[in-house]
C-alpha cells in the first residue's frame, strides 16, 4: 500500500479525492469537450471535428457518456484500487468500440473516399483512462505472471475487436485494408531488424562486457567509444554507413552475396547493432561488479576454476542487470527500426515515412501504433522476466 | 601438517608478509592474531595459493603446495570467510554441495553427506536444505559457510574471521560449536582474527602478527605469561589473570571437602568460577558433575591460578 493509500484510510471516505483522480478527471472534461472522431470527404484533406453528440447515433451517445461519467466518478473518488483497474479497462474497452460505430455512423453510404479518424477527444479520454490503469497496475504490484496474463488479455481484446470488423471503417483499418500484404511483410522486417540486431548485440556484447569487467584498463576506453556511437544521431549513423558498407559490398567476396549493400537491411541492422552495444555492455559490467565480493571470494578459496566461476557464480548472479540491459535495447530498437525504412530498411518506418510524404496522417498511424504496442508489449515481457530470474530479496 | 617456510609477500615496495616460519601440528587449531594491516590475512591465504608467496614456501605434510594446480591444492583445503561468502543464488543445499561438485562425487554421496553436515550443524535438512541463504538468520547462514567448507571431508580448513559478523551470543556458541567438530573431525584449522580473547579460547597455538612480522609463536598459556614484546602484550590486554583462568577447566582443579552453596558445574572455566566466588562472597564452592557432587574448588586456589606462571 502506498503511503497516499495508507494517509487516506484515516480520512472521512466522503471527501476522499484521489490526487491523481483529479488530473484524470480534468482531463476526462477536456476530452469530453474536444471532437471525438474527425471526418474528412478523402484522405488527405483537412478534417471537421465531431463532438460526442455528433459523432455517434443518440442512443450511443447516451450509453457513452453515461459510462464516461461512471469512470469519471471512480477516477475522482477514492475507491478499491481493482475496481479503478477493471472500470479503466471496460471504459477503454467502451471507448475502442464507439469509436468504431462513430466510424460506421460517419460514414456516407456507399462511400469509399470519406475518412473518420479518431480525435483529440478520443485519445485524450483514452490517454486518461490508460493513466487510471497505469497507476492502478503499479499500485497493486501483481506477480510477473499475472503481469503476463493481463498483456495476454488485453492483446486477446484488441485481436477480437479488429477480427470482428467493429473497427473497420475507422481510417487507419481502411488504410491497413489496401495494403495488408505490405503491412505483414513490413512486420516480419520490423521484427527481424529489432530482434536480430539484439541477438547480435547480445552475442558481441555480453563477452565484451566480460572482457571490459576482466581487463579494467581497457574498460573506460571501449565504454567511451561505445558512448560516443551513442550520441550519434540515429539518422546520422544510418547515412554514414553507406559508405563503408557500399565498400564491403564491392571488394570483399561473398559480402554482397549475404546481403550486404549501402543502403537496405544490412546497414539499418549494424547501425541498430551499434546502437545495443552500449547497454549491453555497461549492463554486463555493472552485473558483475554488483557480484558479492564475499562470493567470488569463497569461490576461488574452493577451488572454481575462472571458468567455473564465471559460469556458476558471475553470470548467474549478473543476468538480470544483463537482461535490463536487453530490455532496454529491445524497446529501444523497436522504436529505432523505424528509421530503419529511410536507407531502404524496411519495417513500419515505411508507412509512417510514406504517410509523410502524402500528408496521409492515417497511414502514418499504420506505422506508428503496432510499434508503439509492440515496444510497450516488449517492454512488459522483458520486466517481467527480470523479475522472474532475480534472487527473491530476504522476506520481511 | 602445515610448514610455512621464510614466507614473503611484497606489493611493488610495501613488505606486506616478511619471512614467516612456523609449523603448524596435525590437528591443531592454529590461531593467527593480528590488527588490521598486520598481514595476517595476507598470510593465510598464501597457505591455499589465493595469493601466491615473493618468497619462501608452503609444504602441506611434506609436499610443496606449488607442485600442485591452484584450484586443485583448494579443493582439498576448506575455506570460510568472514560474511560466509554463500552463493545468494544457490539453495542451501547447493552450497554445501559445492566442492563435492567440483570434485564430481556421486550424487547420492554428496547429497548424504549435505545431510550430514546439516544434521552436525543443527540444520534440518529437510526443512532448509532447498532454501536460499537469504531466508536463514544470520548465525545459520554462517553455520552453512563453515558446514560447505568442511564438505569434501579436507584434512585442513583455513577461517578468515568466521565469526566477525554474529552477536556476541551466537557468536560464542559458534565458537564452541567449532571446537567441537574439530574434535570429532582432527581437522587442522588455521584461523584469523583481529580478537585476542577469539584466539585464546580456540587456539592450541597463537601466532602473533604486527606489520608484516611473526612476534610470537606459542600456546596461550605461554603468550599470557610471557609476551614476547609490549605489542603483544598489549593485545592481551590489562586483564591477563581472567585470560590465565579462562584457558582451564574446574573438572582439572578439584579438591576433596565440602562447601555451601550453589555447586558449580565442572566443565565451566576457572574464570567463571572465580567469578562466582567472587560474586557470592565464597570462600569455595561444590563442584558437580552430570548431577552429583565431586568435591570443591576453593577461591585461594583460584587466586594462585590467576597468577603469573613462574
Amino acid at each position: 500500500m502506498s503511503v497516499a493509500e495508507a494517509e487516506g484510510g484515516k480520512r472521512s471516505s466522503f471527501l476522499a479525492f484521489d490526487k491523481l483522480g483529479v488530473l484524470i478527471a480534468l482531463i476526462i472534461v477536456a476530452g469530453a469537450l474536444m471532437p471525438f472522431t474527425i471526418f474528412r470527404a478523402n484522405r488527405i484533406v483537412l478534417g471537421e471535428g465531431r463532438s460526442l453528440i455528433e459523432a455517434l447515433d443518440p442512443v450511443m451517445t447516451l450509453v457513452l457518456c453515461a459510462v464516461l461519467i461512471a469512470g469519471f466518478v471512480v477516477a475522482l473518488w477514492r475507491v478499491d484500487t481493482r475496481a479503478k483497474l477493471v472500470v479503466g479497462f471496460m471504459v477503454l474497452a467502451v471507448l475502442a468500440i464507439n469509436v468504431g460505430l462513430s466510424a460506421d455512423y460517419l460514414t456516407p453510404e456507399e462511400n469509399n473516399f470519406s475518412r473518420i479518424s479518431p480525435g483529440a477527444g478520443f485519445w485524450l479520454l483514452t490517454f486518461a483512462f490508460a493513466l487510471m490503469v497505469a497507476d492502478a497496475l503499479t499500485r497493486l504490484r501483481f506477480k510477473a505472471w499475472t503481469r503476463l496474463g493481463i498483456l495476454a488479455a488485453v492483446a486477446a481484446a484488441v485481436a477480437v475487436l479488429l477480427w470482428s470488423g467493429t473497427l473497420d471503417n475507422l481510417s487507419i483499418l481502411r488504410e491497413y485494408a489496401t495494403r495488408a500484404d505490405a503491412f505483414w511483410q513490413e512486420a516480419r522486417m520490423h521484427l527481424l531488424l529489432a530482434f536480430g540486431a539484439v541477438a547480435i548485440a547480445i552475442l558481441v556484447g555480453v563477452p565484451l562486457g566480460i572482457f571490459c569487467y576482466r581487463t579494467p584498463s581497457v574498460r573506460a576506453a571501449i565504454l567511451n567509444v561505445l558512448n560516443i556511437v551513442q550520441t550519434i544521431p540515429s539518422i546520422a549513423l544510418f547515412g554514414l554507413l553507406i559508405a563503408p558498407l557500399a565498400w564491403v559490398a564491392l571488394h570483399v567476396p561473398g559480402a554482397r552475396a549475404i546481403g550486404i549493400s549501402g543502403i537496405g537491411t544490412a546497414p539499418a541492422l549494424v547501425a541498430l547493432f551499434f546502437y545495443s552495444l552500449l547497454p549491453i555492455v555497461a549492463n554486463t559490467v555493472v552485473g558483475l561488479q554488483s557480484v558479492p565480493e564475499a562470493a567470488n571470494d569463497a569461490a576461488k578459496g574452493m577451488g572454481m576454476t575462472d571458468r567455473q566461476r564465471l559460469w556458476a557464480v558471475e553470470l548467474p548472479l549478473a543476468f538480470p542487470v544483463i537482461l535490463t540491459g536487453i530490455r532496454i535495447v529491445l524497446v529501444q530498437d523497436i522504436g529505432l527500426a523505424t528509421i530503419a525504412a529511410l536507407i531502404g530498411g524496411g519495417g513500419f518506418g515505411v508507412f509512417v515515412f510514406q504517410g509523410i510524404g502524402q500528408t496521409a496522417m492515417d497511414l502514418v498511424l499504420l506505422g506508428a501504433v503496432p510499434t508503439v504496442a509492440l515496444a510497450f508489449a516488449a517492454a512488459v515481457v522483458l520486466d517481467a522476466i527480470v523479475e522472474m530470474v532475480s534472487t527473491p530479496e530476504r522476506p520481511k | 601438517m602445515i610448514e610455512l617456510k621464510d614466507l614473503t609477500k611484497t606489493y611493488g615496495d610495501t613488505t606486506v608478509v616478511d619471512a614467516v616460519s612456523f609449523t603448524v601440528e596435525a590437528g591443531e587449531i592454529c590461531v593467527i592474531v593480528g590488527t588490521s594491516g598486520s598481514g595476517k590475512t595476507t598470510l593465510m591465504r598464501m597457505i591455499n595459493r589465493l595469493v601466491e608467496p615473493t618468497s619462501g614456501q608452503v609444504l602441506i605434510d611434506g609436499e610443496d603446495t606449488r607442485k600442485v594446480a591452484p584450484f586443485e591444492l583448494r579443493r582439498r583445503i576448506g575455506y570460510a570467510i568472514q560474511g560466509h561468502g554463500l552463493f545468494p543464488h544457490r539453495t542451501v543445499g547447493q552450497n554445501i554441495g559445492t566442492v563435492p561438485g567440483l570434485l564430481n562425487w556421486e550424487k547420492e554421496r554428496t547429497r548424504k553427506r549435505v545431510d550430514e553436515l546439516m544434521r552436525l550443524f543443527q540444520l534440518d535438512p529437510d526443512q532448509f536444505r532447498d532454501r536460499l541463504p537469504s531466508e536463514l538468520s544470520g548465525g545459520q547462514q554462517q553455520r552453512v559457510g563453515v558446514a560447505r567448507a568442511l564438505a569434501a571431508e579436507p584434512n585442513i580448513l583455513l577461517m578468515d574471521e568466521p565469526f566477525g559478523a554474529l552477536d556476541p551470543v551466537i557468536r560464542a556458541k559458534a565458537q564452541d560449536d567449532l571446537l567441537g567438530i574439530q574434535r570429532k573431525f582432527k581437522t587442522t584449522i588455521v584461523l584469523v582474527t583481529h580478537d585476542m580473547e577469539e584466539a585464546i579460547h580456540l587456539g592450541t597455538r597463537i601466532a602473533v602478527m604486527d606489520a608484516g612480522q611473526l612476534l610470537q609463536y606459542a600456546t596461550p598459556e605461554e603468550i599470557i605469561a610471557n609476551p614476547a614484546t609490549d605489542f603483544v602484550a598489549e593485545l592481551i590486554g590489562g586483564d591477563r589473570p581472567f585470560r590465565l583462568l579462562s584457558l582451564d577447566r574446574v573438572a582439572d582443579h578439584v579438591e576433596q571437602g565440602e562447601a555451601e552453596g550453589t555447586p558449580i558445574e565442572a566443565r565451566l572455566s576457572l574464570r567463571e568460577a572465580y567469578a562466582e566466588c567472587l560474586w557470592s562472597g565464597r570462600e569455595a564452592l561444590p563442584v558437580v558433575d552430570n548431577g552429583k557432587t565431586i568435591g570443591r574448588i576453593s577461591r585461594a586456589e583460584l587466586a594462585r591460578k590467576a597468577a603469573r606462571p613462574q
